[in-house]
């Protein structure tokens, strides 16, 4: 026999701890061979026995561009913006992948029960990993963007404008991941969790400043408390910076000041700082409730 | 981290002791048990002033330690909480009150069927399988052949696991298990499910496990088997520790051996019998 674990592994210097103990959202980056694993798992999983498969990440999102476009851009005559078309996918891309995340995010503990149940392993994994399969999906959407902002003739990207990008991006990934880890522990608890979040994912499209222009808020509203209350969504302000790297950039006509509020960056970087915040409290809650978890899925 | 090994013991034992490998202290698990799931049900149960939720303890402040190296019997009547036990020693389930500690990596399987994806392929099953245990790719590559062999599944390897027969896949599962380089092990009836071969060669492989000095804690309720494998047995009844010491007293405290069926311990070979027919 070779020699003893207890030396093999050199255990006198391996301390007692909880076998449960985690580090959280940070074992996401300790532990990524599994986290790759689960990942490609995943975008395995999410369209398997369906004879589209991946495509159906295009289908859908198309369909929707084709009536949001159809409704807004040509019966509602609200296409009078340069470029609408841009100006509408630029902040679908964004949209569309905060609406997979929060959403697969919320059923994944649910989906992954066979595993939860039985091994033990940081379950804050399984709402990260969906975010990251619904990022994997946002690539070619990415590339139809861009290309058709070369389309127009007139894109003249800037290193500010693909900043500003950046930070909507960011903004949307630490603000959906937040709420994918937290719903996803709430909809082990409650099962109409889900349906709630599914209503909302519905309305939020509307709320978000790309099927119309942002100058239709300040005009109707001024800078009242309805532009207060739509602003006050962390998407709102990540479509508009993400219109300002692609959309306004494409445009000759659209004056800056009427299509973004003159304090754009400012409130991209609070929404950044309040996206950080609300990942720490949704780790904190997911913590706290995660320990019910095994228990209650039947 | 070496002055901090045994915080629940102020006191460290003498180097030539061996190291604790698993604290048990006060441990309790309480469950909700909820007979209404709807909001008109839950009202209506209000007026008729029924209950709506009871809570049950499976486990009521059950404590022990266990040094490492050392395998034990976890025995017990059905819903007496071996597998929440097994649940919270393996990291799966935190304690409602008390503290579990361990020392190592954990592998094992709890209930019959590790948590493997329908949808994935013995294969891709074994490496994610792994990985959720711990193990590193290279790790597994380098076992990848061992665990094929041993779980047997031939040509299905390839195949979704949802295909499997029932046995299968508790083949797999145990395989991996197995497999891994762990300080602790845990199994919870695992051989239930599997072809008598397949038993013996389990057992055989357990065997190892115990030799190398790992930590075993197993839920069974063969005699035999307990008698031939386990240093210690621990008996829960609802939800607390009613014996704990030798293997012996503890099955007869089970009154496991006066009953017909029980073969002659002293007789290897029906004692094989058993093992094969009962684990």
């Amino acid at each position: 026999m070779a020699d003893k674990v207890s030396v093999r592994h050199d255990l006198e210097h391996t301390a007692l701890t909880p076998p449960s103990a985690t580090s959280g959202l940070l074992e996401a980056f300790r532990r990524r061979y599994l986290l790759r694993l689960m990942v490609r798992r995943e975008i395995q999983a999410r369209y398997a026995r369906s004879l589209f498969g991946l495509a159906w990440s295009y289908i859908n999102p198309t369909v929707r561009f084709f009536t949001f476009y159809f409704v807004f851009g040509i019966l509602l005559a609200r296409g009078n913006i340069q470029n609408f078309a841009i100006h509408l996918f630029a902040g679908m891309v964004l949209v569309h992948y905060f609406t997979e995340t929060v959403n697969s995010g919320t059923k994944s503990l649910l989906t992954n029960k066979g595993v939860v149940q039985k091994m033990a392993m940081p379950r804050e994994l399984f709402p990260f990993a969906s975010m990251l399969v619904s990022l994997y999906h946002t690539i070619p959407q990415m590339i139809i963007l861009t290309i058709a902002c070369l389309w127009t003739r007139t894109w003249d990207p800037d290193l500010v404008g693909m900043g500003a990008a950046l930070l909507g991006f960011t903004i949307v990934l630490l603000f959906s991941t937040s709420l994918g880890l937290m719903f996803s522990v709430f909809n082990v608890l409650l099962r109409d969790f889900g349906r709630i979040v599914q209503t909302f994912l519905n309305v939020l499209p509307f709320t978000v400043p790309m099927m119309y222009p942002y100058s239709m808020i300040t005009e109707r509203f001024g800078t009242g408390w309805p532009h207060d209350l739509v602003m006050a969504n962390p998407l709102a302000e990540a479509v508009l910076l993400i219109q300002r790297g692609f959309w306004w950039t494409t445009t000759t006509s659209e004056p800056y000041s009427k299509s973004f509020p003159p304090d754009l960056w400012q409130r991209g970087f609070i929404m950044l700082g309040v996206c950080v915040v609300l990942l720490a409290f949704a780790q904190w809650v997911f913590s706290r409730l995660e320990a019910r978890v095994p228990e209650l899925l039947i | 981290m070496t002055t901090l090994d045994h915080p629940v013991s102020p006191a460290a034992p003498p180097p030539a002791e061996p190291l604790t490998s698993i604290v048990v202290d006060g441990v309790s698990k309480e469950f909700a048990l909820q007979y209404q799931r709807t909001l008109k049900k839950i009202a209506l149960a209000k007026l008729r002033k029924q209950k709506v939720k009871d809570t049950f303890l499976a486990l009521e402040d059950v404590s022990f330690k266990v040094p490492q190296g050392q395998s034990i019997a976890l025995m017990g009547l059905n819903g007496s909480g071996k597998s929440t036990l097994l649940k919270l020693i393996s990291g799966v389930m935190k304690p409602d009150a008390g503290q579990v500690l361990t020392r190592g990596r954990i592998s094992g399987l709890i209930a019959t069927g590790a948590g493997f994806h329908q949808q994935l392929t013995g294969r891709e099953n074994i490496f994610m399988n792994a990985a959720i245990l711990g193990m590193s790719k290279e790790e597994t590559e380098a076992k990848f052949d061992d665990i094929a062999a041993f779980a047997d599944v031939g040509r299905f390897m390839d195949t979704p696991v949802g295909n499997y027969s029932s046995g299968m896949f508790a083949r797999l599962g145990f395989s991996v298990a197995v497999h891994v380089d762990c300080d602790i092990f845990v199994a919870d009836e695992v051989l239930a499910v599997g072809d008598r071969p397949f038993k013996k060669k389990c057992m055989k492989r357990m065997e190892e496990i115990r030799e190398s000095g790992i930590t075993m804690f197993y839920v069974t309720h063969a005699a035999a088997s307990v008698r031939r494998m386990c240093d210690r047995v621990i008996v829960l009844e609802s939800g607390k520790v009613g014996y704990d010491g030798d293997v012996d007293e503890g099955i007869k405290y089970l009154h496991y051996d006066d009953s017909d069926d029980e073969p002659d311990v002293a007789d290897e070979d029906s004692a094989d019998e058993e093992l094969a027919s009962d684990i």
